[in-house]
C-alpha cells in the first residue's frame, strides 16, 4: 500500500502529496496527518476522487485509510 | 540568477486566516479588566470591528489596527490588501478613515525593495481611501508582517454597529466570498489564474463606495466579514442582537472556483476553527457539506454585511448596483427573528 506521510505539514501540503498519491495511484492509499482539519481536507480529497475511506487515530494525529479506486 | 521570493512562503497562515481563533480569544479578553469611559460609544465588549470615542456631539473618532502575514506573493499586492483590509474597519463603523500609520515586521535578510514596494502598495490604498499617511513603526522578524492603524471620523449618530438587526430585516453582502479558500488553492498551485485574479481585485477593493453608497439609508447593524467568515461574523451578530439569522447558501455569491476547491479539500484550517465556534448557534439544515465549509471560510478584506430594513433593501440594492463597486452584491439571508434567542440556520432552497 502507498503511504502519505504528511505529519508535521501545514495546509495545503498534505491535501496537495494526497492528490498527487490518489492521481498516481489507483491502488490503497494511507495518508498521515498531524491535524484534525487536515484529516478532514484529506478525507474531501478522497470523495472527491470517489474513494472510501476509513479514518482512526493514532498516537499523533490521524491516518486515512483510501480504499482502492 | 537571483531566486524568485514567495512570500506566502514565510507565512504558515496568511491574510485574515493568521488571527488567533475567537475561541481563544475570548477567554483570554474576558480576563482582562473592563475600561469604561461615558465617551467611550463602542468598546471591545461587542467584537465591534474598532473602538469610537466620542469628542463632541458632532465629532467622534474611530480608532483600529489591522495586520497580517502575507497572502499573496507579489510585495505591492500584499501591501494594498493589508491596508485595503485595515482601513475598511472604519467603513464598518459608518466612518471615513482619516489618519493612517503603518506597522511593519520585515526580516534583515529579505531585499529592501520588497519592504519598499510593500509600503508603496498601502499608501496607494490610503491616498485612494483620501487618509493622510503619517509614519508608522517597524521591527525586525523572521516573518514578514504588514498592516496599518487608521483614526477616522464619524457622527456619533451616525455610527454603525454590528449589533440591532431585526427581524425581517435583508441582509446585503458588498463583496463575493470564497477568498480564503481561493488563497489555499493559490498556495497548493491549483487555482484557475481567474479564480486567482478575482480574489485579488476583491481583497484590494476599498469598502470605502460601498459605505458611501449605504450612508443616506437605514442601516440596522453593519460588520466587514474578515476571518471569522461569513458564518463567525453573522453569529457575533446574531449574539449582539439577540437574533436568529437565516444564511439562502443558493443565494450567495461565491468566487469562481471556490465550491470546486473547497470540495477538493482546499480549506484553510481557519473555516473548521470558524465552524467549530459557531457550532452551539448554527442549524445547518440539509444544506450540502461544502456550503458549510463556503460560509466558515476565513476572508481576508471582505466586504460589508449589512442589515437593512425589508422595505429599503431593494432600492439599496439598486443603489449599490448603480455604484459599480468592481464587486459582485449579494443578498445572503435575512433575519428571521428577533428577541427570542441567538442562532444561524442554512437554508438551501
Amino acid at each position: 500500500m502507498r503511504e502519505v506521510d504528511a505529519r508535521g505539514l501545514s495546509c495545503p501540503e498534505p491535501m496537495m502529496l494526497t492528490e498527487e498519491a490518489l492521481k498516481a495511484d489507483k491502488g490503497a492509499v494511507r495518508v498521515l496527518v498531524s491535524e484534525p482539519h487536515q484529516k478532514m481536507n484529506v478525507e474531501k480529497c478522497a470523495k472527491d476522487h470517489g474513494r472510501k475511506f476509513t479514518s482512526t487515530e493514532t498516537d499523533d494525529g490521524f491516518a486515512v485509510e483510501i480504499e482502492p479506486a | 540568477m537571483e531566486k524568485e521570493i514567495h512570500l506566502t512562503q514565510f507565512a504558515k497562515h496568511g491574510g485574515c486566516a493568521a488571527k488567533i481563533g475567537p475561541d481563544t480569544l475570548s477567554k483570554v479578553l474576558g480576563r482582562l479588566p473592563k475600561f469604561s469611559d461615558p465617551n467611550l460609544l463602542v468598546g471591545f465588549e461587542t467584537s465591534d470591528d474598532a473602538a469610537v470615542y466620542k469628542i463632541n456631539d458632532d465629532v467622534a473618532v474611530i480608532q483600529t489596527l489591522d495586520f497580517f502575514t502575507p497572502v499573496v506573493d507579489d510585495p505591492y499586492t500584499f501591501g494594498q490588501v493589508a491596508a485595503t483590509n485595515a482601513l475598511s474597519d472604519v467603513y464598518a463603523m459608518g466612518g471615513e478613515p482619516k489618519i493612517a500609520l503603518n506597522i511593519v515586521c520585515f526580516p534583515e535578510n529579505l531585499d529592501p525593495d520588497i519592504l519598499g514596494e510593500i509600503l508603496r502598495g498601502g499608501a496607494d490604498k490610503v491616498r485612494e481611501a483620501g487618509a493622510v499617511l503619517v509614519g508608522g513603526h517597524s521591527i525586525q522578524d523572521d516573518v514578514p508582517k504588514y498592516g496599518l492603524s487608521v483614526m477616522g471620523m464619524v457622527h456619533p449618530d451616525k455610527i454603525y454597529k454590528n449589533f440591532g438587526c431585526r427581524k425581517g430585516d435583508v441582509l446585503i453582502l458588498t463583496k463575493q466570498l470564497g477568498s480564503g479558500i481561493i488563497n489555499t488553492a493559490v498556495k497548493a498551485q491549483m487555482a484557475s489564474a481567474e479564480s486567482e485574479r478575482e480574489a485579488i481585485r476583491v481583497m484590494t477593493t476599498l469598502n470605502k463606495k460601498a459605505k458611501e453608497t449605504v450612508q443616506n439609508f437605514t442601516i440596522h447593524a453593519c460588520t466587514d466579514v474578515t476571518g471569522f467568515g461569513l458564518l463567525g461574523h453573522c453569529s457575533e451578530m446574531a449574539s449582539a442582537s439577540d437574533a436568529v439569522i437565516e444564511l439562502h447558501v443558493k443565494d450567495i455569491a461565491w468566487m469562481h472556483g471556490a465550491k470546486e476547491y473547497a470540495q477538493m479539500g482546499l480549506i484553510p484550517g481557519g473555516a473548521y476553527r470558524n465552524q467549530r465556534h459557531a457550532a452551539a448557534l448554527l442549524d445547518t439544515g440539509d444544506v450540502e457539506e461544502v456550503y458549510v465549509d463556503l460560509v466558515s471560510d476565513p476572508q481576508t478584506s471582505g466586504g460589508l454585511l449589512l442589515a437593512v430594513p425589508e422595505s429599503e433593501a431593494g432600492e439599496v440594492l439598486r443603489a449599490l448596483e448603480r455604484a459599480d463597486l468592481g464587486t459582485e452584491v449579494s443578498v445572503v439571508g435575512r433575519v428571521a427573528e428577533s428577541g427570542a434567542g441567538a442562532g444561524i440556520r442554512l437554508v438551501q432552497k
